[in-house]
């Protein structure tokens, strides 16, 4: 074997799963004592272009309340054509169809190289992708067109058979029938007022047909699109949805001076919902929500019309003065757990200056797998892009995107699940957790009973899903650790130990209580947890502190921390800086402001941001024109290769960050003036010298100081 | 009528064996006026005075009424006093005087010419002396009328009278009286006297009633006294009655020209002879040609009668004769007659039959006068003309005199002709002075043979040439006469021998003379014939011709009568005598209304910033009754008297009487109408108002797609959108559109003129009803054209398969109010809505229609509404000022009484069309809607009727919503709907001032002007009863009381409110006979002049759908009609409660022919008529109809070819099909209602429906005839007397 390193990025690669712990400790109490908690970050859906998926159905354990797959860690009796569960130890026989298998002739689940296995379930008929559009009118003209166009051009990357639906709101919510020719139809609900799901059915004419459908499986399509006609097949209503966008208004209810415009988001994703629940239950979907400002009225309100009552802000929040704060989220959260029952998602697509609500409504991403996406405008680059991006395809032209996923985790018996933390929403079955969309997890593993000595634990992960090519899969990942005794061995549980998947759980972790207590105390908490260099970014970090951060970029940035996958998680907790110069080949260099040079060009990535800073005196050259000489060709190649490295990260980044081209004393360098570390400011800058870097003016601790309080503290608690 | 008629016969033949049919006209006659009933319809005349210069016109005109005369002679009437004066007028007068009971009425002066008011009611009986001044004519007359009333009474009388033959005498004297009275009425002014002579003349004695009338007493005895009012036997009375009324010409206007009529007929005998004389040569002749039966023809007729089967016979042969001039049959008939006996004596003999004769010739006639007509269908028909013949026929005697004059009657006016026939009649028994009197006779033979001129050609014709020496007569007769006399004259009728039988049985029932008793057409005629220049409103208390008269107005201070009509224009200065008289005192007010195109609209007057110039206490607008005092600093309400300083900007110095200088330079000042421009002070919120909206709101679900409803909207919607309303012609209107379907759910659409393709938002919470857009819903529809033509070209083929039978209602309103509130301005939504809303929605209704009910103390809550629902929406909707116009196309019960809360709230109107087809419907569906849309329109209205201490609006009537007690709010408020308005007293009126009213309407014009009209009217003051019933006006008094009693089924028992009306209207009469008639016998029914068609109009009240329902009429045909009439101006309500019933035979040059009284008896059966109601338009043809006309008409020879489901008359390139539609054309554009037409072939099934609406006969559902009921009135009347 060789090291761990290596190892754990195998593992990776194969599964999907990083643990922080590499060898597991065999009693709980060692594990608490480890601090760091066993624990796996786990990507269910890695992309896996070398792993072509099976045929057939994968076979399972005969007990009740096992039903694990078979796997590379079973047992199995060739002669009789048994395998034991190696979680349960159920003996079971196998199906007649592998009545062939023989140690030579074994299949793939049973090779260890198959750790991850994927199945294409025939059952049921397949159901065709639903997109159902939410579009908010109240938007500025130029917003809107920009909107429209983005929406149009989505239409050409659908799949034809796929379903698409619009609804439309602002005062009113409009849902668009798409069958009809000649007039373009719609139903309208008042933005004011709560419907039932079942109200809400009746009105649009629907509440007949299910009686006859069958429970819980999805509706064909055929049948489905002959009752639904607000939801049809792409190649079907084309031309007649993409005029239909062409023709959106703008809400037409005026807006008298000093109010906000009055939008109905919540009762749009109401009816959205409600109408996916009443029509596709238990089939993928995803609902795209659009919006250019807070939820003005009805249920889900999160500010007045009035302009003069400014939208909630965290003082608030903390003052407790967010009126509708508790009520909204309270209305979003049963609305995502409704969707999330039903395997739709929920995408919300913010792009407003002012704050758009993400804070009550990001539930309704986080619990369904849905995307949120904030920017400024529709009409931005941002945007545009991104939303292209979520219709981006894999090397089998399918999206990269799968609905309805149910996840199951099954443990040894020394092991449960006490929690997953990522964008799903627990079935509330024991040991087992559902979520759709998947693409980053992390769970939490503790330990529930003594572990034999030498033994190996396990852990299947058993992932239902609907893939976007309408294919039901199954996706089985098994994985098996060695336990160790904490006492005797802990010198190979210490070099098990994964420090960057450590880190960003405990990221994770300290966000998870962000989101559910108060800032401070997450500060303590973290703070006695662990103490790695990562940790002193995390804790100047979006995620944590709130401070210049609204309550909706709060939740934003967490959105994205809990579900990327550990690289981005990195970069999200300690932002990468690269150095560009005439001294040599780009470098990383310190995040620090004495890495803030005049002759430099720095690159920082910070997942959301990608900000090129240009030094003061490269600012000057270019400023005078110099790149633009023959002369200085060298010049102009130094000033391309950061934008070619931005580039290059911004072609591959979902959501696309934020790109800012700034120089010394720009405006915009306040993005990297507030996460490098202060070394330098205003208090020490004498003290420091003049020679390098900028001062930061901030009262920050910089991570010296952080650094000496820190190892106070280490040595005064243990003593 | 079966059983009625057998007892006729019995009696009759009885009688007529005993004597000739003449003599027993004559007798029963006389009997009637003996009989109390005396239809004393007394003029006010007197009162006319404001007509009273008329007297001296009225004096001659009263001969002359019969002739064209009336015309002239009302001429002057109306001219103002001096030119009644000039002697011109006179002869007009006179001619006058006998039609226009009304406009004689007025002019005391006429009641002495006017040849009604002398005739019957004054002269005859006791007055008789009294009329003597005018009397020597009368005298004449009365000899003349003696004979001719045995002439007249004969009709009706006679078959009752038998008995008569003391009628006679008393008849006799009676007429005489009655012409003397008629002379009297007109010479006659006398006022009093006259009234009784008239009371006597009208005296339509119930005497049959009254065993008294002996003659009648036998015959009706039993039914005699009150029952018999009612009974066949009050007809007798009436009979009496009428005769009397004939000769009292109070009545007399219709009266004595049917009287006359009736009476020549009955009296056919002696007063064709005696018109013989006179005119009998030419008019007689004309018509009769055969005339010459030789004066026999009266006595024919008789014979005839008397010998049903030679009648015929000789019929057949006048018809021959006939057929070149309708009355020729008659005269053939006559003809036969006349040879019998001399005329009178052969009428005599015939009477018995000829009482019958006259009218029971033909069975029918006296039919007609029981109704009988109506039975005997064909027999009527053949009996009419028997009856024709029969009165004709001793018309024709003097006819065949007359005949020439007849003839030359008719080119006269055709009632002329009547009177004319009448008066030859008349006249021939006058002879001399006779004329005139003898009109009133003649008027009753003549006035037949004129009917039947008229039925056929016009009889008028034939006055012309009587016109001079009947002149009066005609007047007298001729109305009244001209009908019977069609009826009569049917010459087909006389033919067949059938008839002759007949003719009997109707002698028997009646005793009253229908002809005899106050008749509309007559009145109306006379006051048509009375204006002969503009009239001009200056003059305080001074009436207004009758609303079917056509006039031009010249406002000179007051509002015109097309704005403002009062019941009275001489109030009570008290309380106690109002509560005296029991005369209700209203007025009808039309604010919005439509002026002729020669009269100049209201002035619009700026006052400036400031706004209106008001009374600071009371905030009456400034006004001509204003008193400008200190110089013109200050000024005094009329109102309040309050004085309030004048601003500066409008100071002006005064003249010297006070006025200021600037007074006619200011229309306020100087103008009864005019508007003021209002400040935002007067706009809601104080923001101008924005243009108003019209939203169409159209059912989509399956009864609506599959009549067709939906694609015709919507077809016609397209053009439609072009006329909206606009207040400069040359500019687009600035009213925008929205555009609503729906069946359980609502559809908005989004017809932004931006958009290539409407769209369509579809509300599904109806539960909870908003509107989805506000920009691109209501548009401008030059902007938006091409998206909303193809939105109406998608709408029917989008929901052509709809499935969809549930439809809401409450919802849709709600949907239109709330884009009203959204896009702020007022408006009108346009529902077009086919069923009961049974979907789940508020406003949901259930069927409740229970027949059961009818009749029952719960009748009253199926006029309520089923939920509130509607009262609190409606209250919604005026204050957004929603206007909500309801077209209803039901297949079943859709409860009008609740979906018509909204419409009728705001001001809005409710159109129905029951089982509406496209093919059959459309025409009046889309003329209705037309309209509706065009029409000028205001919106967001507030009226306020503001008048001087003493009185005080109390009650209003009509479509509003009222939130307190004075303001009268209109969401929208159009030129169809007008406002009845009660008034009490609080306080003394004095006659000096008068009493005031300014009624000031503030509302917001369909190009978003706010605005405040204004209209004044100040009428008389009085201290004694005398003059209040001088002035008044029946037709609003109508309108005021069938509203009040319309509102009054709400919360009462229907019946109990039927008697209210009755009692309130004896209570009206007795206290008019008690404290203003002269005293007379009891016996006697004494009218006021102006009120004396109060029982006709006021039965026709009571037996309207509404308040009678017959078997098929639907709960909802009676919601509907309650809510129609409750916004009902003083026209609309005449002609729906008395229709108008055109002959057609002969359409001549522009004049419109005399209509002929609503009843089966007046109907020939070779004519064809054109009946109008106001909501329908009926084409009756009679089952012997002459091919000529038929191929003129239909383009066919043939009766039975004519397809009765036609609803347009073919286009026929002949002068008479072209002036049939034009006339019918005419109809409908005067209308607020498209009338379809409906073509009734006699004797089809159809022709119960037709029948319904003569009203002056007994209805199916038990509606007392004419007769009957005014027995009953005489009874209750009596009642209250004594």
């Amino acid at each position: 074997m060789s090291t761990y390193q290596e190892f754990i990025q195998q593992n990776e690669d194969r599964d999907g799963v990083r643990f922080s712990w590499n060898l597991w400790p065999s009693s709980r109490l060692e594990a608490t004592r480890l601090v760091v908690p066993v624990s796996c970050l786990f990507t269910p859906l890695k992309e896996r272009p070398d792993l072509p998926p099976v045929q057939y159905e994968p076979v399972l354990c005969s007990r009740a309340n096992c039903k694990a797959v078979l796997n590379p860690l079973c047992q199995v009796d060739f002669r009789a054509k048994i395998w034991a569960c190696n979680f349960c130890f159920q003996r079971n026989p196998f199906p007649p169809s592998y009545a062939g298998i023989s140690e030579a002739n074994q299949p793939a689940e049973l090779m260890p190289q198959f750790s991850t296995i994927e199945y294409i379930v025939q059952r049921g008929t397949p159901a065709p992708l639903i997109f159902l559009y939410v579009v908010d009118t109240c938007l500025e003209e130029e917003d809107l067109q920009a909107l429209k166009e983005s929406l149009q051009m989505s239409l050409s990357l659908l799949p034809p058979n796929a379903l698409v639906g619009l609804i439309t709101f602002g005062r009113m919510v409009q849902v668009h029938e798409l069958s009809c020719e000649g007039i373009a139809k719609s139903y309208v609900f008042r933005g004011t007022k709560d419907l039932s799901a079942k109200q809400i059915q009746e009105m649009l004419g629907l509440s007949k047909p299910m009686a006859s459908g069958q429970q819980g499986r999805p509706v064909a399509p055929q049948d489905a699109s002959a009752f639904c006609r607000f939801l049809q097949p792409v190649h079907r209503v084309d031309m007649n949805l993409t005029d239909l966008l062409g023709e959106l208004q703008r809400d037409p209810w005026p807006v008298p001076q000093g109010k906000r415009p009055l939008r109905s988001t919540g009762v749009a994703l109401s009816v959205a919902v409600g109408l996916l629940e009443g029509t596709f239950p238990n089939t993928g979907a995803r609902v795209m929500l659009f919006i250019g400002g807070p939820p003005t009225q009805g249920p889900g309100m999160v500010v007045g019309d009035e302009l003069k009552t400014p939208i909630r802000s965290w003082h608030d929040i903390q003052k407790d003065n967010a009126r509708h704060l508790k009520k909204a989220t309270k209305y979003y959260e049963a609305l995502a757990n409704r969707s999330a029952v039903n395997g739709h998602s929920i995408d919300i697509y913010a792009c407003a200056l002012d704050q758009t609500g993400l804070l009550e409504m990001k539930c309704l991403s986080n619990l369904t797998g849905g995307h949120i996406v904030m920017g400024d405008s529709f009409n931005t680059s941002l945007f545009k892009q991104t939303f292209q991006r979520v219709f981006s395809k894999d090397y089998n032209g399918d999206f990269r995107m799968a609905f309805g996923g149910v996840l199951e985790v099954k443990t040894s018996r020394e092991l449960k699940v006490c929690g997953a933390i990522g964008p799903c929403v627990s079935l509330n079955a024991k040991g087992s957790s559902v979520s759709e969309n998947v693409s980053e997890r992390t769970f939490n593993i503790n330990h529930n009973a003594p572990v034999p000595q030498g033994g190996r634990g396990a852990v299947q992960f058993v992932t239902q899903y609907q893939h976007s090519n309408t294919q039901r899969r199954i996706r089985v990942t098994t994985i098996a650790r060695n336990w160790a005794d904490a006492q005797s061995q802990i010198q190979h549980i210490e070099s098990s130990f994964d420090q960057e998947a450590a880190a960003v759980l405990m990221a994770r972790l300290g966000v998870f209580r962000a989101e559910s207590e108060e800032g401070p105390d997450v500060l303590r908490w973290l703070d006695r947890q662990l103490i790695r260099l990562f940790m002193f970014h995390m804790r100047r970090s979006p995620f944590l502190q709130v401070f210049n951060n609204s309550p909706d970029e709060s939740s934003y940035y967490r959105h994205h921390f809990v579900r990327q996958d550990l690289t981005q998680s990195l970069i999200m907790i300690q932002p990468i800086l690269y150095s560009y110069s005439f001294y040599g080949p780009p470098e990383p260099v310190l995040l620090d402001s004495s890495s803030i040079l005049p002759d430099r060009i720095l690159l920082m990535d910070t997942f959301f941001q990608l900000v090129i800073f240009h030094g003061e005196t490269i600012a000057q050259w270019r400023k005078a024109g110099y790149q633009e000489m023959a002369e200085y060709e060298n010049f102009k190649q130094l000033l391309q290769a950061p934008l070619d490295d931005a580039q290059e990260i911004l072609q591959t980044r979902f959501p696309m960050p934020r790109y800012v081209d700034t120089e010394h004393g720009g405006s915009q360098a306040r993005f990297l003036l507030s996460k490098v570390n202060p070394s330098q400011t205003h208090n020490n800058l004498y003290a420091w010298g003049q020679e390098t870097g900028a001062p930061i003016l901030t009262d920050d601790v910089s991570l010296q100081v952080f650094m000496d309080h820190l190892k106070k503290l280490a040595v005064s608690s243990s003593a | 009528m079966s059983v009625c008629e057998t007892e006729g016969l019995v009696k009759h033949r009885p009688l007529g064996s005993s004597t000739r049919t003449a003599d027993t006209l004559t007798l029963l006659s006389y009997p009637g006026f003996r009989d109390e009933l005396k239809m004393n319809v007394n003029q006010h005349t007197p009162l006319a005075a404001p007509y009273g210069q008329p007297q001296p016109g009225y004096v001659q005109p009263g001969y002359a009424p019969l002739d064209g005369g009336y015309p002239t002679s009302y001429m002057p009437y109306h001219g103002p006093a001096p030119a009644y004066q000039h002697g011109a007028p006179q002869q007009g007068y006179s001619p006058f005087t006998s039609f226009p009971s009304k406009a004689v009425a007025p002019n005391p002066v006429s009641d002495p010419s006017s040849p009604l008011d002398l005739g019957p009611a004054r002269g005859p009986p006791s007055s008789a002396p009294p009329p003597v001044a005018t009397g020597q004519p009368y005298n004449q007359y009365n000899q003349s009328q003696g004979d001719m009333q045995n002439g007249p009474p004969p009709m009706t009388q006679e078959p009752p009278r038998p008995a008569a033959s003391q009628p006679y005498n008393s008849g006799a004297a009676t007429l005489p009286g009655h012409q003397p009275s008629y002379p009297q009425h007109y010479g006659h002014p006398s006022t009093m006297q006259q009234v009784t002579n008239q009371m006597t003349g009208m005296q339509i004695n119930s005497g049959p009633p009254t065993a008294a009338g002996p003659g009648y007493a036998p015959p009706y005895s039993s039914q005699p006294p009150v029952s018999s009012a009612y009974s066949a036997a009050p007809p007798p009375s009436y009979t009496q009655a009428p005769p009397p009324a004939v000769s009292s010409g109070s009545v007399q206007m219709a009266p004595p020209s049917v009287p006359p009529a009736s009476q020549q007929q009955y009296y056919g005998g002696p007063p064709p002879q005696a018109f013989n004389p006179s005119l009998p040569p030419t008019t007689s002749q004309q018509q009769f040609t055969s005339a010459p039966p030789t004066s026999c023809q009266q006595p024919l007729p008789p014979s005839s009668y008397s010998s049903p089967m030679p009648p015929p016979s000789q019929a057949p042969p006048p018809l021959v004769s006939q057929p070149q001039q309708p009355f020729p049959p008659p005269q053939p008939a006559y003809s036969s007659a006349p040879p019998p006996p001399d005329s009178q004596a052969a009428f005599t003999s015939g009477p018995p039959p000829g009482a019958q004769v006259s009218f029971p010739p033909r069975a029918p006639p006296p039919s007609s006068l029981a109704g009988s007509f109506p039975p005997p269908g064909p027999p009527p028909s053949s009996a009419p003309s028997s009856q024709y013949p029969g009165s004709i026929s001793p018309h024709q005697r003097p006819l065949p005199s007359h005949p020439s004059p007849y003839h030359s009657g008719p080119p006269p006016p055709r009632a002329q002709m009547p009177p004319t026939s009448m008066a030859q009649s008349n006249h021939l028994p006058p002879g001399p002075q006779g004329q005139q009197q003898p009109p009133l006779q003649p008027g009753m033979s003549a006035g037949y043979p004129a009917q039947q001129n008229g039925a056929f050609g016009q009889v008028r014709g034939p006055q012309p040439g009587y016109a001079g020496p009947y002149p009066g007569q005609p007047n007298y007769g001729a109305p009244a006469p001209a009908a019977p006399a069609q009826k009569r004259l049917d010459p087909d009728a006389i033919p067949s021998p059938q008839s002759s039988d007949m003719p009997a049985v109707q002698k028997s029932r009646h005793r009253i003379d229908p002809d005899a008793i106050p008749s509309p057409i007559q009145v109306i005629e006379d006051d048509k014939a009375k204006v002969n220049e503009p009239f001009t409103t200056g003059v305080r208390g001074q009436a207004p011709p009758l609303v079917t008269t056509s006039f031009q107005v010249k406002d000179q201070g007051n509002a015109s009568p097309r704005f403002v009509r009062c019941t009275a224009y001489n109030m009570p200065c008290t309380s106690d005598m109002a509560k005296q008289s029991q005369v209700p005192l209203a007025a009808v007010i039309k604010p919005l209304a439509t002026l002729p195109p020669d009269e100049a609209p209201p002035y619009l007057v700026d006052h400036g910033e400031s706004g209106p110039i008001r009374c600071n206490r009371c905030k009456a607008y400034m006004c001509p009754y204003m008193q400008f005092i200190e110089g013109g600093r200050r000024f005094q309400c009329a109102f309040c008297s309050c004085v309030t300083e004048v601003p500066p900007h409008y100071f002006q110095h005064l003249d010297h009487t006070g006025k200021r200088v600037d007074c006619y330079e200011r229309p306020e000042l100087s103008l009864g109408s005019y508007e003021f421009l209002a400040t935002v002070d007067y706009c809601k919120n104080n923001k101008l108002p924005q243009p108003p909206a019209f939203i169409f709101l159209i059912d989509v679900s399956y009864n609506a797609v599959k009549s067709g409803l939906v694609s015709i909207v919507c077809q016609e919607l397209k053009i439609l959108l072009d006329n909206l309303p606009r207040e400069n012609p040359e500019a687009d209107s600035v009213v925008r559109v929205g555009f609503v379907t729906y069946n359980k759910v609502l559809h908005f659409y989004n017809v932004k003129a931006s958009l290539a393709q409407p769209q369509m938002l579809v509300v599904s919470d109806v539960a909870d009803m908003f509107v989805p857009l506000l920009d691109g819903f209501l548009v401008n529809v030059a902007e938006s054209r091409l998206v909303i033509e193809s939105l109406l070209d998608q709408i029917p083929e989008m929901f052509a398969d709809t499935r969809e039978t549930e439809t809401v209602f409450g919802p849709v309103i709600q949907a239109g109010l709330e884009a009203l509130k959204a896009a702020d301005c007022a408006g009108k939504l346009f529902v077009f809505h086919t069923s009961l809303p049974i979907a789940e929605a508020p406003g949901k209704l259930k069927n409740r229609e229970d027949k059961k009910l009818v009749g029952t103390d719960k009748e009253k809550s199926l006029f309520q509404p089923q939920v509130s629902f509607y009262n609190t929406l409606a209250k919604e909707c005026v204050a957004q000022g929603c206007c909500v116009d309801l077209f209803l196309f039901p297949n079943q019960y859709v409860d009008i009484a609740t979906l018509g809360v909204v419409p009728v709230s705001t001001g809005g109107s409710v159109y129905k069309y029951t089982y509406f087809q496209a093919q059959s419907d459309q025409e009046r569906f889309l003329n209705d809607l037309r309209r509706d849309v065009q029409k000028p329109v205001g919106f967001d209205a507030v009226m306020r009727v503001r008048t001087s201490t003493g009185i005080r609006a109390t009650d209003f009537y009509g479509s509003f919503f009222m939130s307190n007690t004075t303001d009268v709010e209109l969401a929208g408020l159009d030129c169809d709907k007008a406002v009845t308005v009660e008034f009490k007293h609080d306080d003394k009126l004095s006659e000096e001032t008068g009493a005031l009213m300014q009624c000031a309407v503030l509302y917001t014009t369909c190009s978003g002007q706010r605005r405040l009209r204004v209209h004044n009217m100040a009428v008389n003051c009085c201290s004694q009863l005398a003059d209040l019933y001088r002035n008044c006006e029946t037709d609003t008094i109508i309108n005021f009381l069938s509203k009040y009693a319309l509102r009054g089924i709400l919360n009462n028992h229907t019946k109990a409110v039927r008697d209210t009306l009755i009692n309130q209207c004896a209570q009206i009469l007795a206290c008019y006979r008690k404290n203003c008639a002269s005293p007379s016998s009891a016996g006697q029914l004494i009218l006021p002049e102006c009120m004396k068609l109060l029982p006709v109009y006021l039965n026709c009240v009571l037996k309207s759908d509404v308040l009678l329902p017959g078997a098929d009429i639907s709960l909802d045909d009676r919601a509907y009609l309650r809510q129609l009439i409750s916004c009902m101006d003083v026209s609309d309500t005449h002609v729906f409660f008395y229709p108008r019933l055109l002959p057609l035979m002969k359409l001549e040059g522009d004049s419109l022919p005399v209509a002929v009284r609503a009843s089966e008896e007046r109907l020939s059966k070779g004519g064809v008529y054109l009946m109008e109601t106001g909501l329908h338009l009926f084409l009756w043809v009679g089952a012997s109809v002459q091919q000529e006309l038929l191929l003129n008409i239909f383009g066919t020879p043939s009766f039975s070819q004519i397809d009765s489901a036609m609803t347009n008359l073919p286009v026929l390139d002949n002068p008479f099909s072209k002036r049939l539609r034009e006339l019918i054309d005419s109809f409908r554009a005067q209308r607020s209602r498209y009338m379809k037409l409906m073509v009734v072939k006699q004797e089809d099934r159809a022709e119960l429906v037709f029948k319904h609406f003569l009203v002056e006969d007994k209805s199916s559902s038990g509606g007392a005839s004419y007769v009957d009921f005014l027995c009953h009135m005489h009874k209750e009347i009596r009642q209250l007397l004594s």
